[in-house]
């Protein structure tokens, strides 16, 4: 594979950038131009991702890696060094064709969705920025050029979430978002030292040889043995996982991230951004092999995919149970990974970048459709008047639901299957959390398009399916969100994408059990909480929220409001930080103890000062006393003492 | 005499300006305007003459003339690879500041301009001088415009925040007097930077006082509560000026005078400073965050970005130090960029209180892009300036550091912190409902648009090309690095103060292999 294919896949949305934010105030009157700029940038780095993806299906050693990657030197100082180059194999590729993919496909839909707003322009520099940033993150030959995507989709996110910057809500949201992940980022850069003092390199290639050579190439820095020191590499780049891809304890950021316009939520906060923690696991699939580190990764991801799909069942607002959702599914991923079925995770991030993209464009569909409504009580029948959004909306619940053949079915059980080999209660909350996901999902579902219509009568009448440049992208979607596992995930650990990707990922251990006897239990659970869901809600919107005490105490009002955790986290962490900032460091501290010291000695010397001054009093007699009394008493010490 | 011109030629522009007196305001800003512009250009020279493969010069572009004989004191000036950027921060800083001070100053355009310049060949000669006498006079020399600047051209409480400052910095002075006179006699008699090496007598003294000193400039947590002060009451200029080259005067000395001279002394008070360090990166990120006035806050950041320099100084890693290095022009270029933004924006509100501001970026959307792109670099975001050197020096100190890798644990969480200060103060001035009083507010001018885009490139370039400082700074960094990893081979740090025999060859051999390079370099 040539270097120049990918500068060029690279380097196109960076352009579209440039122009967008640079031109703004040429372009901001030609909404097509703009839009198609930014669309057209995307789609370049598509074709070069798919040339890319076939070079490497055709011959799997067409990779670019090692000095054949390399493009310029980026820092260098001391020992240290590092590159800026490229990282190209089957794992590159398949996340290559998840971003451009999807991403040109919410690029489309974007030139509709965001008709009539006044930042349109602004609106595809971000975005063609956002991609830029995301193939940084997955092109890079080393942790520092992912850390480089890494921050760089997190500055995106940090701008499009706050994209209505009017909202106090969105830029607060905005702002949350980088800072949790800031505190990812925190043990990222920790994880990042402590390779670089075990390795002496950042570089992947390197890294990894050097852990597969043992343990004599690799320098002790924690502990007494190199294992202690991977465990603590690799436990402090997964702290960057959680907070990118958002998992407890981290993870609020993401339902507050749904403020931004929903083309945004659908690829950032759904099909791609949110993934790169899982993508970063993978990568380091070596080294979590080898520190054993991967049971906390899945623990985290399974108690994650449960906690978030409990707070789902409670949500009313359409964008945050999708959000609550993609928490719950990335939960999966980690699981997958966790377990050292790297492939089977991969893949489920790409069913899942396909049908829950397909979902956030399809929820914004009906945004669109409703005046901007996001309150699900508010809707019901929805079927008749948005035939094409709620077919295609059916397609992703079913696909995330697991129903059988679709493309979440085949993925979601890879991780379950494995699973079961590697921890059976690890599956056993697996499985319970894809009895909620398919149950909060067809609440979702029934609520807003089936039954009654609850619309507001004044928005009623203007409810009418989006135009093709919006429903097109949906339909498009809905094929590889129906079918992308039937084609790539038949037959387990033999799958099409199992092989594709063997090169990368170390061998998993095959997990126990017939294939079959999991499908036929997936599904059926699958199955069961739609049945579930159609029983309680097909004809009945959720209960309004309760308003006496004893109601008030229950479980169910603990989860509507979501455990409190950001409440906690605001009492119990914020506020006191900045009230002791504010009254302690500064008031206190700074302007009250060490002024006042200094003060204090300018005001001591001004007074020693001010005493000696009293001697010069300007009056002549003064001076002729004193010098009178020092006569004196000099003549009396020699009379009466000396002699 | 390339140095001795780039130092001198902004004095000259003084002279100029006093001695055509009676010209209009506008001859005025042109001729200072054309003359620290010259100099920035003829400063460039320095840059393409720099040897950067030479492994075995000291200095280079060496000048040294006798000047007071009869007491050793020479006029010896010559750059490395440290002083290099610091001396083109300054002649790049200077011209930027004067356009940006087009239109602002109301009473003694003269006199300011004058001052700016004058500050200048202060700045300059404190970075080229290789005499301590030489150093001092500088040092001193620098204190007087930038009083002047303070004192005349600042806001309200001017008088108190100059005396303070120029209380402070002599408070330090006197202390680095008393060091100098002392490395005098224990130097045969001679100031001359180049000669002095080896072992002095109480070193840990001598170390303390040009310590403190410098610590001061820095400032250094808890030294630091001149500054805050300083830069409210300084006009937008003296901030720039103050906190883009001044407070590097700190960092250098520490590097140029601390470090090198008493490689042992700095190891041994190496536990303590490091704590001041990483508690002023906490410190001053937690009280920049709470601040109401905008000129504070940054200030206050600087007393937490400053730490980050600190900390690598004294991490004996190469690699630290010269993400120091590279820090303090980044730290001068964003710092100052952030200055002058918040001037603009007071030029047409006046008033420096978030609270007067919100929503901004509906009105001024191009003040708003630059305001983002150097509080990204503050931050420290990849791909900017920022980034290069605090990655740098955080790695540098946890790989390498003289000290336990929590000190880097606690200092990291600056990164953090760094996010939480300058995103809520941007969401507050830029974000949100816009005010009423601010709807007229008019977007940047082409002067301003033209001042802050300079920055921006080196603020970009640094990010993308770092490579282009780094490598001009290597050698001369790797000679400071060895310096003071010589006392790591000690067996313990106890025994600092009293050496034992195996040691004392190997520095006396590094110390004549030093000699033998300057005579060298000096010869040419």
């Amino acid at each position: 594979m040539s270097k120049e294919l990918i500068i060029i896949l690279l380097i196109s949305p960076l352009v579209g950038f440039l122009i967008n934010g640079l031109f703004s105030k040429w372009l901001k009157g030609n909404e097509k131009l703009s839009g198609t700029i930014g669309a057209l940038a995307v789609f370049i780095s598509l074709i070069c991702s798919i040339i890319a993806f076939v070079t490497i299906n055709i011959d799997s050693n067409a990779t670019l890696e090692g000095d054949d990657g390399f493009v310029y030197k980026w820092i260098a100082g001391g020992k240290f060094s590092v590159d800026i180059g490229f990282h190209v194999d089957a794992l590159t590729t398949v996340m290559l064709l998840v971003i451009t993919g999807v991403g040109f496909l919410i690029h489309v839909y974007s030139i509709g969705y965001m008709h009539g707003d006044e930042g349109y322009t602004r609106y595809f520099a971000y975005l063609n920025l956002f991609v830029f940033a995301m193939l940084i993150l997955v092109l890079g030959n080393n942790y520092l050029m992912m850390f480089v995507g890494w921050e760089g989709v997190g500055l995106c996110s940090y701008l499009l979430i706050g994209f209505w910057y009017e909202k106090q809500s969105a830029t607060d949201a905005g702002k949350k978002a980088f800072i949790v992940n800031r505190i990812g980022d925190f043990g990222f850069l920790l994880g990042m030292f402590t390779l670089f003092a075990a390795f002496e390199s950042l570089d992947f290639v390197t890294i990894f040889d050097k852990a597969e050579t043992g343990t004599s190439a690799i320098n002790v820095v924690f502990g007494e043995t190199t294992k202690v020191t991977l465990m603590v590499a690799t436990l402090l780049l997964f702290v960057g996982a959680v907070g990118k891809s958002a998992q407890l304890p981290l993870y609020v950021w993401l339902p507050d991230a749904m403020e931004g316009p929903t083309p945004v939520s659908a690829l950032i906060h759904a099909a791609t951004m949110v993934t790169a923690g899982v993508y970063m696991i993978a990568r380091s699939a070596v080294l979590y092999n080898l520190a054993g580190t991967g049971v906390v990764v899945a623990w985290i991801g399974v108690l994650t995919a449960l906690f978030a799909a409990i707070i789902a069942l409670k949500q009313n607002d359409i964008k945050r149970i999708l959000a609550y959702s993609t928490v719950s599914q990335l939960g999966y991923m980690f699981v997958g990974v966790g377990i050292g079925a790297y492939a089977s995770g991969i893949f489920h991030l790409v069913t899942h970048a396909f049908f829950k993209g397909l979902m956030f464009l399809t929820a914004g569909s009906v945004m669109h459709a409703m005046a901007n409504e996001l309150d699900i009580r508010k809707m019901g029948g929805l079927r008749k008047k948005l035939p094409i959004t709620h077919a295609t909306f059916l397609v992703g619940a079913l696909a995330i639901a697991g129903a059988p053949l679709l493309s979440g079915f085949w993925s979601k059980d890879e991780i379950l299957h494995s699973a079961w080999g590697s921890s059976k209660i690890i599956y056993i909350i697996g499985l319970a959390t894809a009895f909620l996901t398919a149950f909060y999902m067809f609440r979702l579902i029934f609520v807003t398009f089936y039954g009654k219509s609850r619309v507001e009568p004044e928005v009623d009448s203007h409810v009418h399916e989006s135009p093709a440049v919006m429903w097109l992208p949906l339909v498009i979607l809905a094929v590889p969100a129906a079918l992308i596992g039937l084609l790539l995930g038949v037959g387990g650990h033999d799958s099409w994408f199992h092989h594709f990707t063997e090169d990368v990922f170390p061998k998993a251990d095959k997990a126990p059990g017939s294939v079959l006897l999991f499908m036929a239990i997936s599904s059926i659970v699958g199955i069961a909480g739609i049945a579930f869901a159609w029983t309680r809600y097909k004809d009945r919107a959720p209960a309004a929220e309760p308003t006496n005490a004893l109601q008030k105490k229950d479980f169910s009002w603990l989860v509507a409001n979501k455990f409190y955790v950001d409440e906690i986290y605001n009492t119990f962490i914020v506020q006191p930080i900045k009230n002791a900032s504010h009254f302690l460091l500064w008031k206190l501290f700074d302007v009250g103890i060490i002024d006042g010291i200094v003060n204090g000695v300018a005001a001591l010397i001004r007074v020693i000062g001010g005493l000696f001054r009293r001697l010069q009093t300007g009056v002549v007699q003064a001076y002729i006393l004193s010098m009178v009394i020092g006569i004196v008493l000099f003549l009396a010490y020699y009379l009466f003492f000396v002699n | 005499m390339l140095l001795s011109l780039v130092i001198f030629l902004p004095l000259l522009g003084v002279i100029a300006i006093a001695l055509l007196r009676g010209m209009g305001p506008s001859v005025v800003k042109g001729i200072a305007f054309t003359i620290s512009l010259l100099t920035f250009v003829i400063s460039i020279g320095l840059y393409t003459g720099f040897e950067e493969t030479a492994t075995d010069t000291a200095f280079q572009l060496v000048e040294k003339e006798n000047w007071i004989t009869g007491l050793g004191i020479s006029y010896h000036i010559g750059i490395d690879g440290i002083s290099l950027w610091l001396i083109l921060l300054t002649t790049f800083l200077t011209p930027v500041c004067i356009l940006a001070a087009w239109n602002s100053v109301e009473k003694g355009l003269n006199g300011f301009m004058m001052s700016l310049l004058a500050l200048e060949t202060g700045m300059l000669g404190v970075f080229c001088s290789l005499d301590l006498f030489l150093f001092f006079v500088f040092w001193e020399a620098m204190l007087i415009p930038m009083y002047f600047l303070i004192g005349i051209w600042g806001g309200e409480r001017r008088i108190y925040a100059t005396i303070k400052f120029v209380l402070y910095t002599m408070a330090g002075s006197a202390l680095m007097l008393v060091g100098i006179l002392a490395l005098y006699f224990q130097n045969g008699n001679s100031f001359d930077l180049t000669t002095l090496s080896g072992r002095f007598t109480h070193d840990s003294y001598l170390f303390l006082a040009f310590f403190i000193a410098f610590a001061i400039k820095v400032p250094l947590f808890p030294f630091h509560t001149w500054l805050p002060d300083a830069h409210v009451e300084a006009p937008t200029v003296g901030s720039v000026i103050l906190a883009g080259v001044l407070l590097k005067m700190g960092t250098y000395g520490i590097i140029r005078f601390c470090l090198p001279l008493f490689p042992e002394a700095a190891a041994l008070h190496t536990p303590w400073i490091v704590t001041l360090a990483v508690i002023g990166i906490i410190y001053g990120a937690l009280v920049a965050m709470v601040q109401p006035d905008l000129k504070k806050l940054v200030a206050y950041s600087s007393v937490s970005h400053l730490g980050f320099v600190v900390l690598g100084l004294f991490s004996q890693s190469h690699e630290a130090i010269q993400g120091s290095v590279l820090q303090m022009v980044n730290h001068g270029l964003s710092t100052g960029a952030l200055f002058l933004l918040v001037g603009m924006i007071y030029e047409r509100r006046h008033s420096r209180m978030i609270v007067d501001f919100g929503g901004l970026a509906k009105r001024m959307p191009i003040f708003a892009s630059i305001f983002l792109i150097v509080t990204l670099s503050s931050i420290g975001l990849p791909g900017l300036n920022g980034f290069v050197g605090e990655f740098m020096i955080l790695l540098g100190s946890f790989v390498e550091g003289a000290f336990s890798k929590w000190y880097v644990v606690f200092a990291t969480t600056g990164v953090i912190l760094a996010a939480v200060y300058m995103l809520w103060m941007f969401q507050r001035v830029m974000f949100g409902k816009l005010d009423k009083t601010n709807e007229s507010l008019p977007d940047l001018n082409s002067r301003e648009i033209a001042v802050l885009v300079p920055i921006l490139v080196f603020i970009v370039w640094i990010g993308v090309f770092p490579n282009t400082f780094l490598k001009p700074m290597e050698t001369s960094v790797e000679k400071v690095a060895t310096k003071v990893q010589v006392p790591r081979s000690t067996p313990a740090v106890g025994q600092v103060n009293n050496p034992g025999e195996t040691q004392k060859p190997l520095l006396k051999q590094n110390t004549e292999i030093r000699l033998s390079h300057e005579e060298e370099a000096q010869t040419k």
